[in-house]
């Protein structure tokens, strides 16, 4: 009965995803007018050839700092599960 | 234009994710689940962002400037990172679940032991 | 836990040009594609590369987990330290302060496809920088650590 219901679900989530594709058109962006301004003026206001590079380090700085701090978290994480209280090969979990 | 083949290959993806996060009872299969989740977003931003006819936003050497969508890519690098870091942090769960219980499967997990 | 001469001395030649190869990426991050994150994660690739042949003991004798972990946070001081410079020089946070300056990494640089100077980016390059010695540390930690819950890595 469980199973029933949980591939019912995916059944809703399934349409639910593919509904909005019929909507969009691949190859032919709707709303382009940000990355336009990137494409055209990014390289003579930041001097970077990569447009990708200008917008992740400099126009949207704040995105990459965030980034970059979940992965110094994540890692602070990770140490602590792995945290060794004791000099000897006891763990804390153990 | 192609009928839409990438939006929908992204749906397909993200439903199976989502199933095998539904119906797989060990956690490591749940964890390839989300990781086929954000591997589907990835494919659903940069094909949201593609011109037809365009090339990579990169101007060294470029053969013309009509160019695809560079926001949506940067989401993607973003969306990258942020999914290593939590599959490593899922992934240490596991072994510590593992190394208690024996199992990685949510059955036995599901009983607490003192 | 090292395996057999054939593999170690392979590695200790592959090493090499995988660090080679990852700090290009990280270097022309601005004018090529890749950039901090990508470059990072192939010198870690480097590092996880020297662990499956040595053995995580032998490499934590050579570089210890605190080289790691303070390349990590020194890439992350760098790139704060490098956006709060820009406060001081009166502009917005991470306002690009040396671009188009004629300074270091300060060419200016023309609308339309180049073949690329090393020279420009302001402080794009160094940001890169920061950031791919960030993950390199990151990541690298994330093996480590990981490898330090196993049997044979404790």
């Amino acid at each position: 009965m469980k199973q029933y219901i949980k591939a019912a679900v995916l059944l809703v989530l399934l349409a639910a995803f593919l509904v909005p594709t019929l909507s969009l058109d691949f190859g032919n962006p709707a709303e382009t007018s940000l990355d336009d301004y990137f494409i055209r003026y990014g390289q003579e206001q930041t001097g970077g050839n990569n447009i990708v590079a200008d917008v992740l380090m400099d126009f949207r700085g704040f995105d990459t700092l965030g980034e970059a701090t979940v992965l110094l978290t994540a890692v602070l994480a990770v140490g602590l599960v792995f945290r060794r209280l004791h000099k000897e090969e006891e763990y804390e979990y153990e | 234009m192609y009928y839409n083949l990438p939006f929908i290959i992204a749906a397909v993806i993200a439903v199976i994710g989502i199933g095998a996060m539904l119906f797989r009872r060990n956690l490591i299969k749940v964890i390839m689940g989300l990781s086929l989740v954000e591997a589907a977003v990835n494919l659903f931003l940069v094909a949201l962002g593609y011109r037809m006819d365009a090339i990579a936003p990169i101007f060294t050497n470029a053969p013309g400037t009509s160019m695809v969508l560079p926001t949506v890519q940067a989401m993607t690098l973003t969306n990258i990172v942020i999914g290593i870091a939590t599959t490593a942090l899922l992934l240490s769960f596991t072994m510590i679940i593992y190394k208690k219980y024996g199992s990685a499967n949510t059955d036995t997990v599901r009983k607490l032991r003192g | 836990m090292s395996m057999s001469k054939i593999v170690r001395a392979a590695a200790d030649i592959i090493f090499v040009f995988i660090l080679t190869f990852g700090f290009y990426i990280v270097a022309h991050g601005h004018l090529t594609p890749g950039g901090g994150f990508q470059g990072g994660a192939v010198i870690a690739t480097g590092f996880v590369l020297l662990i499956a042949a040595y053995g995580s003991r032998a490499l934590l004798d050579r570089f210890g987990k605190e080289w790691f972990r303070s390349s990590e946070a020194l890439g992350l001081l760098v790139f704060i330290g490098t956006a709060f410079v820009a406060l001081f020089l009166g502009a917005t946070f991470f306002a690009n302060w040396l671009a188009n300056g004629g300074l270091i990494f300060g060419e200016a640089v023309a609308f339309g496809p180049n073949p690329g100077d090393l020279n420009t980016g302001g402080v794009i390059p160094i940001m890169n920088i920061a950031v791919g010695i960030e993950v390199l540390g990151a990541l690298s930690l994330i093996v480590l650590y990981m490898l330090s819950g196993t049997e044979e890595g404790a």
